[in-house]
């Protein structure tokens, strides 16, 4: 509870810092509108329907293309693990697609595949493939060479050695692979649909600062939630199997 | 359903089989590269263990006693020479042989039950009622019925080392091959596990080959103790351990014996065993 309260406590000065810049009109009040102006978008946004129906075909997006990204990425990663010549060819493209901030994709996407479902689904999946390649690589080679001992004694190999004792050792790993492919998802996707809303004619010059705000701390909040909601639960489980430490 | 070996046998038929292994150990032989050129790990060793012996293997490290182990495992294959199980030719690692590491080797992703549980999920003939009921069994033995959904991390070193052993007495071995599974604990904890392996392996009658650099450790649990001599490895000398069991690791009979084979270790000049224990 004293924890919540910090918390909440620490963010209602953020807003009342931002109330007081707003107060002493640094920049004009068409750059930066209240806190309250925000909240009376988000109110009408949310009473119109707008806001829920934006956020339905992000999250579809964003839900289908991680899914694509993860089925894509897992066994990849596996086989670059296993396999030299994978690892010299798929690992080493990975490595040096990751790199590269998954941005980049956008116009590429947008030139390719045009306007279409097609081109934010490929930026998702840019996004969320290449860690989770490199993730699952990296756990499957940390994997105790006694696990893999042990269960060979007890006569697991091939697919039980890979399912029952590879993948959950390396779990860990995949996951923090899985939680960074989401968030580059993520990003990815916002760049696209604010590169997609110019080019369509919603520029942003017509977009008011409050509505820039607004959907800036819907995306925000959507991220926390996803987190919370989808990746706390499966790394508290790890923390306490593993006994790894936890904040 | 139709399985593998025809019929399913029960938890109670399951835990009365007992089957000890015979092994034949003939002229091994096995090399390591290292920066210095080619080490002789095993040089024409030969020994033989005889249905439900405890066998010890002692000697500095470094002088081939877990190289033997894990070729007796089929962990790793000899250069030459041959290892016979009960006539048979040991080609791979298999559940007749289990090994007891000297980390703990177990799953952190299951918990302690799922650890015990494992080996026996992979055997078959057995209902999954069945198995999670030998698995109970050797929690009970090792006294761990307690802690059956602890995860692994929460337990002690002595613990982990009993749910070790637990997991590799449940797919009911023939063989058991045990790497100085206890160098790692303290010395109360110890002496406590000397007493309950003598007692588990008079429930569970297995052929074991203990590998240890503790002389009163191999005495107080083998019925032989074989000394290994290093570079290259062989076997120096051979002592029969007859003090009738229970064994007390404190007791002056089995000081005796250990310090004849402390000698003799000395002789060899093994300044790396622990002799002084």
């Amino acid at each position: 509870m004293k924890r919540f309260f910090l918390a909440a406590a620490f963010f209602a000065v953020l807003v009342l810092l931002w109330e007081g810049a707003y107060r002493v009109k640094i920049w004009s009040p068409v750059l930066l509108p209240s806190p309250g102006q925000v909240v009376r978008y988000l109110e009408s946004a949310v009473a119109d329907g707008t806001l829920l129906k934006a956020t339905v075909i992000t999250m579809r997006r964003l839900v289908i293309g991680y899914l694509i990204g993860l089925l894509m990425g897992l066994p990849l990663g596996l086989l670059t693990a296993r396999w030299k010549l994978f690892h010299d060819t798929i690992g080493t493209l990975a490595l040096g697609l990751q790199t590269l901030p998954s941005v980049c994709w956008v116009p590429l996407a947008l030139l390719w595949f045009g306007q279409t479902e097609a081109a934010m689904l490929f930026v998702v999946v840019m996004g969320t493939l290449w860690s989770v390649i490199i993730a699952t690589e990296t756990g499957v080679r940390n994997v105790p060479p006694i696990y893999r001992r042990a269960a060979l004694t007890m006569g697991s190999k091939r697919l039980h050695m890979w399912f029952k004792v590879i993948l959950p050792a390396a779990l860990p790993f995949i996951v923090s692979g899985m939680k960074q492919g989401w968030a580059f998802a993520w990003r990815s996707l916002m760049a696209a649909e604010i590169f997609v809303t110019i080019l369509t004619g919603f520029g942003l010059g017509q977009l008011a600062m409050e509505q820039v705000i607004g959907i800036m701390i819907v995306i925000v909040v959507i991220g926390l939630l996803a987190d919370k909601i989808f990746f706390s639960p499966i790394e508290k489980f790890l923390h306490r199997r593993w006994g790894t430490s936890q904040a | 359903m139709l399985r593998a070996g025809g019929r399913h046998s029960s938890a109670t038929e399951e835990l009365q089989v007992i089957t000890p292994s015979k092994l034949a150990i003939e002229n091994v032989s096995k090399s390591f590269r290292s920066a210095s050129g080619p080490v002789l790990a095993l040089d024409r060793v030969s020994v033989n263990v005889a249905e439900a012996e405890f066998v010890c293997l002692v000697g500095a490290s470094g002088c081939g006693k877990t190289t033997l182990l894990n070729i007796i495992a089929g962990l790793e294959k000899p250069d030459s020479g041959m290892v016979l199980a009960d006539g048979k030719p040991v080609t791979g690692p298999g559940r007749e042989r289990l090994v007891m590491f000297q980390e703990p080797a177990l799953f952190p992703w299951l918990d302690v039950f799922g650890n015990v549980l494992f080996g026996l999920k992979l055997k078959p003939n057995l209902t999954n009622r069945d198995r999670r009921e030998v698995a109970r069994y050797y929690l009970e033995l090792v006294g761990l019925s307690r802690f059956e959904h602890a995860n692994i991390h929460e337990l002690s070193g002595g613990m982990k080392q009993r749910v070790s052993l637990a997991r590799a007495l449940a797919p009911n071995p023939r063989v058991l091959l045990m790497d100085e599974p206890f160098a790692a604990l303290d010395a109360l904890t110890r002496e406590q596990l000397y007493g309950d392996i003598q007692e588990i392996w008079k429930a569970r009658r297995k052929t074991i080959v203990f590998v240890t650099h503790n002389v009163r450790e191999a005495a107080c649990l083998g019925d032989r103790v074989l000394l290994f001599s290093p570079h290259p490895g062989r076997v120096q000398e051979e002592f029969v351990v007859n003090l009738p069991r229970p064994r007390d690791i404190n007791s002056v009979d089995l000081a005796a014996h250990a310090s004849r084979i402390t000698k003799a270790l000395k002789s060899v000049g093994q300044v790396g065993a622990v002799v002084a224990e």
